[in-house]
């Protein structure tokens, strides 16, 4: 396997219940770049980034089968560590999704359940995930207000820190920016072309110009199929498959 | 045209249904409490809230009901206690264990809805013959174990109400930090739903110093206030229920003013409650 491959999916299936939902997808994630999983609603994007940090053993409808390799090692059918593997993700979902706490507790939380830290470590640490997204200066004389009072921009930034916190290397991001206003979307577009130096950075979206802003490396899904993959000057420029240059023609809207 | 016309008439007849049906409900609730404050004020006195009955009490002579209002306020806290001590952990188990197990939470949530229907009548018969079988005699014990059986389901479902309303997002952020089930169903869930189990408790309370027929055979009654688990206890509704089927008039006004106690301890749970679940409002968050 190639070294500069961070995840590597062969030969995944998945169903809930009866139905087959993602069909023997076998996919290639390289390190500190990101990657967008593109493709139109309902293809199964999210279902296969949630196989990623095992957010599907949560349902028991699901069953997966096939091997995920991270740095190459198997984690889907590892039974035991499964908050650790989860640690090494950062999860940003469609809409953001603080905890019923203050902004302060929002990122310890992680921190926490990690192990149990001095309150200056601690202090240190919310500081410095703040500054990365780039949420410090709003909020650093309110850390102990509840996260509900940020508004929906600035929870999605709380969130990314919080994802952070938990000290990962990959950073799951389903439409991060679906649920935001334009200048909050170019925030965390802008926050993720920095991160990617020292994180590997997944993206889920059906929006093409953002896919094309922001990618390094492309996987095109339809219906639960990966259709295509590869650099994203390459995929863009010169696809290959027909369903990859209807998409990109914008035939599917 | 006619139509037109057809349709203004039927608005105009089920909004005169709706504004009547509220009146009628207001006007009730208007009239039960003036008619208790109208009767019960008169007789309600410093001596009848701090003192025990005395000899002649139940003639009309000196003497008040403490014994019923530290009686009711002892069982009701213990069994609102012992009730949430079992609720909680079956709303989460519920709620984050078995959510995604849609049978099993729904015939759960259909034998608590039959458990909340069935009379307390029955619930104080119940506890009467486990009583007889263990040569029980009637104590505030059995009086708080009787009396949380019969509000374990309203507290649950309540609760159960609360949990529900949790986005699965919520739980997949808190698992993608790294969180176990039991760090998200006690850091996250009642954090998030802690309005509703307040709300939960206020209502399991209401329903517990309300409630006559089950401690009628279970906790006893008696003049004295209990100094321990195994005594008989005194309670308001029964104080209410003895005085109201007394001849003398005297004594049947005092039962108006038992009423008002009782009256005022709900309200005062229910604003306090008020107050509490409002503070907690402000850090669940609005999905």
């Amino acid at each position: 396997m190639n070294e500069t491959y961070k995840i590597k999916v062969e030969d995944l299936n998945l169903y809930i219940d009866k139905k087959h939902i993602l069909k023997n997808i076998n996919i290639q994630i390289p390190k500190n770049k990101i990657t967008v999983i593109l493709g139109p609603s309902g293809c199964g994007k999210t279902t296969l980034m949630k196989c990623l940090n095992r957010l599907t053993d949560l349902y028991p409808e699901i069953t997966v089968s096939g091997r995920i390799y991270i740095d190459n090692e198997e984690i889907l059918n590892n039974r035991n560590g499964i908050t650790k593997l989860r640690k090494r993700m950062g999860l940003l979902s469609q809409r953001p999704y603080p905890l019923p706490m203050s902004i302060y507790k929002n990122i310890s939380f992680g921190l926490k359940i990690s192990q149990r830290r001095k309150k200056k470590f601690l202090d240190r640490r919310i500081e410095h995930y703040l500054k990365q997204a780039s949420l410090w200066d709003e909020v650093r004389d309110r850390l102990k207000e509840p996260a509900s009072c940020l508004s929906i921009g600035q929870q999605q930034r709380l969130c990314l820190a919080r994802g952070l916190a938990v000290d990962p290397d990959i950073i799951l991001a389903d439409e991060p920016t679906s649920a935001l206003d334009p200048m909050s979307s170019q925030a965390i577009e802008k926050k993720f072309m920095e991160l990617k130096q020292s994180y590997t950075i997944v993206v889920v979206t059906h929006i093409l110009r953002q896919a094309v802003r922001m990618a390094d490396y492309v996987i095109f899904m339809y219906l639960g199929e990966v259709i295509e993959q590869g650099p994203a000057k390459e995929l863009f420029n010169y696809p290959k498959e027909e369903k990859t240059k209807a998409y990109l023609k914008g035939v599917f809207y | 045209m006619i139509k037109g016309l057809f349709k203004i008439i039927e608005e105009g007849f089920f909004r005169l249904i709706m504004f009547l049906s509220t009146c009628i409900i207001v006007f009730a609730l208007f009239l039960i409490v003036y008619s208790i404050l109208k009767k019960g004020i008169p007789s309600l006195s410093l001596e009848m809230l701090t003192q025990t009955p005395k000899g002649g009490f139940y003639f009309g002579k000196e003497g008040g009901i403490l014994n019923a209002i530290i009686g009711s306020l002892y069982l009701s806290t213990g069994a609102t206690f012992l009730a949430l001590i079992i609720s909680l952990p079956v709303a989460l188990y519920m709620n984050v264990y078995l959510f995604s197990r849609k049978k099993i939470v729904n015939a759960v949530r259909f034998l608590l809805d039959l458990l909340w229907g069935i009379p307390s009548i029955v619930y104080g018969a119940f506890g009467f013959t486990i009583m007889i079988l263990l040569g029980m005699k009637t104590s505030l014990l059995a009086g708080i174990i009787v009396i949380t059986l019969l509000i374990i389901p309203i507290m649950v479902r309540a609760m159960d109400e609360g949990f529900k309303t949790v986005p699965l997002g919520l739980t997949e952020s808190a698992a993608s930090l790294g969180a176990t089930k039991y760090e998200i169903a006690f850091k996250v869930f009642i954090r998030q739903c802690l309005p509703f189990v307040i709300t939960a408790l206020l209502l399991s309370f209401g329903r517990a110093i309300g409630d006559a027929a089950s401690v009628l055979f279970t906790a006893g009654f008696t003049d004295r206030i209990p100094t321990s688990l195994t005594q008989q206890t005194a309670t308001l509704p029964l104080s209410i229920f003895f005085q109201l089927s007394s001849p003398i008039p005297e004594v049947k006004n005092r039962a108006y003013a038992a009423a008002v106690v009782l009256t005022f301890i709900v309200l005062l749970i229910s604003i306090l409650s008020r107050i509490l679940s409002g503070t907690y409002k402000k850090s669940s968050i609005k999905f």
